[in-house]
């Protein structure tokens, strides 16, 4: 199964729309939370199960049975990912696209684009060829940058 | 022995952040603070306390929830009040100083553009001062050490 999120916040089409194409093709089950959806929402995504919301519980037990999470760029996907150890591909939201207010999430993917376990897919296009292969989880092996932070809090606090 | 910490952050993103910096926090008496009922108990955070919420457009919910951190704050006597937003954790913070505790304020990695307008208020009451992004840093004058990403 593939979870599909895109934040509470806004909606996130062009990933959703992608995901039902690649649902239609490969079979495989894609529960998506597709965040509000307006119009063209009911019905157009036939080969999605989808959810406009999932409440806190759910949406963890979603996310641990999930072969692999597909996210917008979102700080809460990328910790969610981590803290359940799942593997994360992520499609970053364009402010070019009217998909957010600015372009946060593509300095977002820039910055994890190497960390275990987070897969970046730049364009739409990218999601099927990244979903078909074998994915690593994330959370694995850590992070230098949050050890460095980390670090540097309990210095302050300990002195 | 350990120190009193006062730990809190805001619903949604700000607390989930807050929870990757634990590791720092081990071998003290940490309080927890959030605007989210139930969401301590899903990270297995204790105690904890729920605040209300507040933002800059809502002036009564502002003054609600600056008197449960004002009770807050008197209660626990933090030696250090950490955040990392939104604006209730502005206000822990400053009543934190205020009461002699020292502050640190990290801010919200989905800030990388510029410092968020939380942070740029709290510049004031947080002896440590950090954003999560190296130019955000520079840019501001904060301090930068790493981020949870």
């Amino acid at each position: 199964m593939i979870l599909v999120t895109v934040g509470t916040q806004l909606p996130f089409p062009r990933l959703i729309d992608a995901m039902e194409r690649i649902a239609a093709e490969t079979g495989e089950r894609v529960v998506a939370q597709t965040g509000p959806v307006s119009g063209r929402g009911q019905g157009a995504w036939p080969h999605l199960d989808q959810r406009p919301t999932l409440a806190p519980a759910e949406f963890d037990a979603l996310f641990k049975e999930a072969r692999v999470v597909v996210a917008h760029a979102g700080i809460g996907s990328i910790l969610s990912a981590r803290r359940h150890r799942r593997p994360l591909v992520i499609l970053p939201r364009r402010h070019a696209l009217g998909e957010h207010r600015n372009d946060h999430q593509l300095a977002t993917a820039r910055a994890v684009a190497k960390l275990p376990g987070i897969h970046v897919a730049w364009q739409a296009d990218e999601l099927g060829p990244i979903l078909a292969r074998e994915l690593d989880p994330a959370g694995e092996g850590g992070s230098a940058s949050r050890d460095a932070l980390i670090a540097r809090l309990k210095e302050f606090i300990e002195a | 022995m350990g120190k009193r910490i006062l730990a809190i952050a805001s619903g949604g993103g700000h607390w989930q952040q807050l929870m990757e910096m634990r590791p720092a926090f081990e071998g003290h008496d940490v309080t927890y603070a959030t605007t989210m009922p139930g969401l301590p108990e899903r990270f297995g955070a204790a105690p904890a306390v729920i605040v209300p919420d507040c933002n800059r457009d809502r002036k009564l919910a502002a003054l609600h929830s600056t008197a449960a951190l004002v009770r807050l704050v008197w209660r626990v006597r933090p030696q250090v009040v950490i955040s990392t937003g939104a604006l209730p954790g502005v206000i822990a913070l400053a009543f934190g100083k205020a009461r002699g505790a020292r502050t640190i304020w990290v801010d919200s990695v989905a800030n990388a553009e510029e410092m968020s307008l939380s942070g740029r208020l709290a510049r004031r009451v947080a002896d440590l001062w950090l954003s999560q992004w190296e130019h955000v840093a520079a840019q501001s004058g904060a301090g930068y050490a790493g981020a949870v990403l």
